[in-house]
């Protein structure tokens, strides 16, 4: 059986939950589907205070604006399925949806969408070294994860490579949770992320190791991390021979940056861009946030890794930009709120950082005046309305 | 001695789940019912969820969200059951899966 749905929203995250708040405020019926057990994406994860302005809840812990946004989720009467992932999506707006994954009642559900929305967030960039698949390796996401929601800790001495936002907020969460972080390594000669989170290692005493590099993880007789090999980078971020030191450490945790997760804008054949502020391949969309494709908007790091503020704000303009194109919100209604929404994302993109992704973001924007103009109606994309209940 | 977090700053840690037991390769080890699998694993020291098909390599937790299935296992008899995303529940019995195990 078919089931009909206005708005499909693919990842319960801040984009996708600010997604499915506004487009089921307005009106419109939305199901929000998410392959984890809880909704709220990483903000669960995000036990430090948020910074921006009081409109942009700063000082508020990431996990609050998650029970925040999913006590708004439930009063707008957004329906959501977790443990759900989005397998397919076919011609004339039809997701397929795994429902129940790995357990022993999983069943296929297709729905039939109006507009679709794709809030799939982003995946965690890895540095390959000899070693770097033996257990004890992983992503600094996965370590945040496991001491943030699960509070158990994944090892007990740490070594974190990488000094962005997120390798230095994870270094210290981990010091939180009561882990040793032996070092901090980083290939380049500035600490990447801001000075503030620095600041806070420097003062626990964690030494950092600036342009450095993991050689090699060295396995112990059980199989898992034992020893990791660091080295001195030359200006290529090459390993210089004979700088090596040994560290004694059982964890290594990898803060790469991240990579946006465009499997399905791609299977949609919206168009996409290169660009390296926004960590890779990404589709373009307009003020809307509509892809090429009509009726396939984006949102959140799906469309350029950035950060939860923005990631709510372009949400909630995809949200309105559909319930508008499903004529719940006149064309008045939803450029008000669009006008508005845009000032606050010019807001955040502010300082060092964010002057670089608001010149990229309009780049974008122009690319798509340029290349694709106005979204396709493509005869296959168009809604059918002659299918079953 | 225990990978759980005891006290934390932000975080309330005091588990109000039920404790549980559960079997991995035969050992009984205690777990929190809904907990993912590998938060009580590696509570219990167990890094190595899997064996590669080829070489025979062992992998374990790597992104803690479902997405890249090093911490696949055997669970109650079905395979390539990702273990950071599973919840527990009383009595499972969990096997390190080797290669691409078919379950039973």
């Amino acid at each position: 059986m078919l089931q009909k749905k206005d708005v499909v929203v693919v990842g319960a995250g801040p984009a996708g939950l600010a997604a499915s708040i506004e487009a089921g405020k307005a009106g419109a019926s939305v199901l929000l589907v998410d392959l984890n057990l809880k909704a709220g994406g990483q903000l669960f994860k995000q036990i430090h205070k948020f910074f921006g302005s009081s409109e942009h809840r700063s000082g508020t812990r990431g996990f609050d604006i998650g029970n925040q946004l999913l006590d708004e989720a439930k009063e707008a009467g957004v329906e959501i399925w977790l443990g759900s992932t989005v397998i397919g999506l076919f011609p004339r707006m039809k997701v397929v949806i795994e429902k129940g994954m790995d357990s022993n009642k999983k069943e296929v559900i297709t729905v039939q969408a109006k507009k679709i929305i794709i809030a799939t967030g982003a995946s965690e960039n890895v540095i390959r070294f000899k070693g770097w698949t033996i257990p004890g390796v992983m992503g600094a996401g996965a370590a945040q994860t496991m001491i943030n929601v699960n509070h158990v800790k994944p090892g007990r001495r740490v070594v974190m490579l990488g000094s962005g936002n997120v390798g230095l907020i994870v270094s210290y969460q981990l010091m939180q949770a009561g882990c040793e972080v032996v070092a901090l390594v980083e290939a380049a000669p500035k600490i990447g992320g801001y000075a503030v989170h620095a600041a806070k290692i420097r003062r626990a005493g964690v030494p950092i190791y600036m342009n450095h590099t993991i050689v090699e993880a060295i396995p112990g007789e059980d199989g898992c991390v034992s020893k990791v090999i660091i080295a001195k980078v030359d200006s290529n971020f090459m390993p210089i021979s004979g700088t090596e030191k040994e560290l004694e450490a059982d964890t290594v945790t990898l803060a790469a940056g991240l990579k946006p997760s465009v499997e399905l804008s791609k299977l949609m054949k919206c168009e996409c861009t290169f660009n390296g502020v926004f960590g890779g391949s990404i589709p373009l969309h307009n003020e809307s946030m509509e892809t090429s494709v009509e009726g396939i908007y984006v949102a959140g790091d799906s469309t350029g890794v950035e950060e939860a503020n923005t990631a709510l704000e372009e949400g909630k303009i995809a949200g309105i930009s559909a319930a508008e194109a499903l004529g719940y919100l006149t064309a008045e209604e939803g450029n008000k709120e669009r006008t508005e929404i845009w000032k606050r994302l010019d807001a955040l993109r502010m300082g060092p950082f964010g002057e670089r992704r608001l010149a990229e973001k309009n780049n974008i924007l122009e690319e798509y005046r340029i290349r694709v103009g106005a979204p396709s109606k493509e005869e296959l994309m168009e809604v059918d309305d002659d299918v079953d209940d | 001695m225990s990978m759980r977090i005891e006290k934390h700053v932000i975080l309330d840690v005091n588990k109000k789940e039920k404790l549980v037991e559960i079997k991995v390769d035969g050992k009984t080890i205690q777990a929190y019912e809904g907990e993912p699998i590998l938060g009580a694993l590696l509570d219990a020291g167990i890094k190595i969820n899997r064996y590669t098909v080829k070489k025979h390599e062992p992998r374990g937790l790597f992104c803690g969200i479902g997405q890249c299935t090093d911490c696949a296992m055997v669970v109650d008899g079905e395979a390539n059951v990702r273990t950071c995303i599973t919840p527990v529940r009383e009595g499972m019995v969990i096997k390190t899966q080797d290669g691409l195990s078919k379950g039973e």
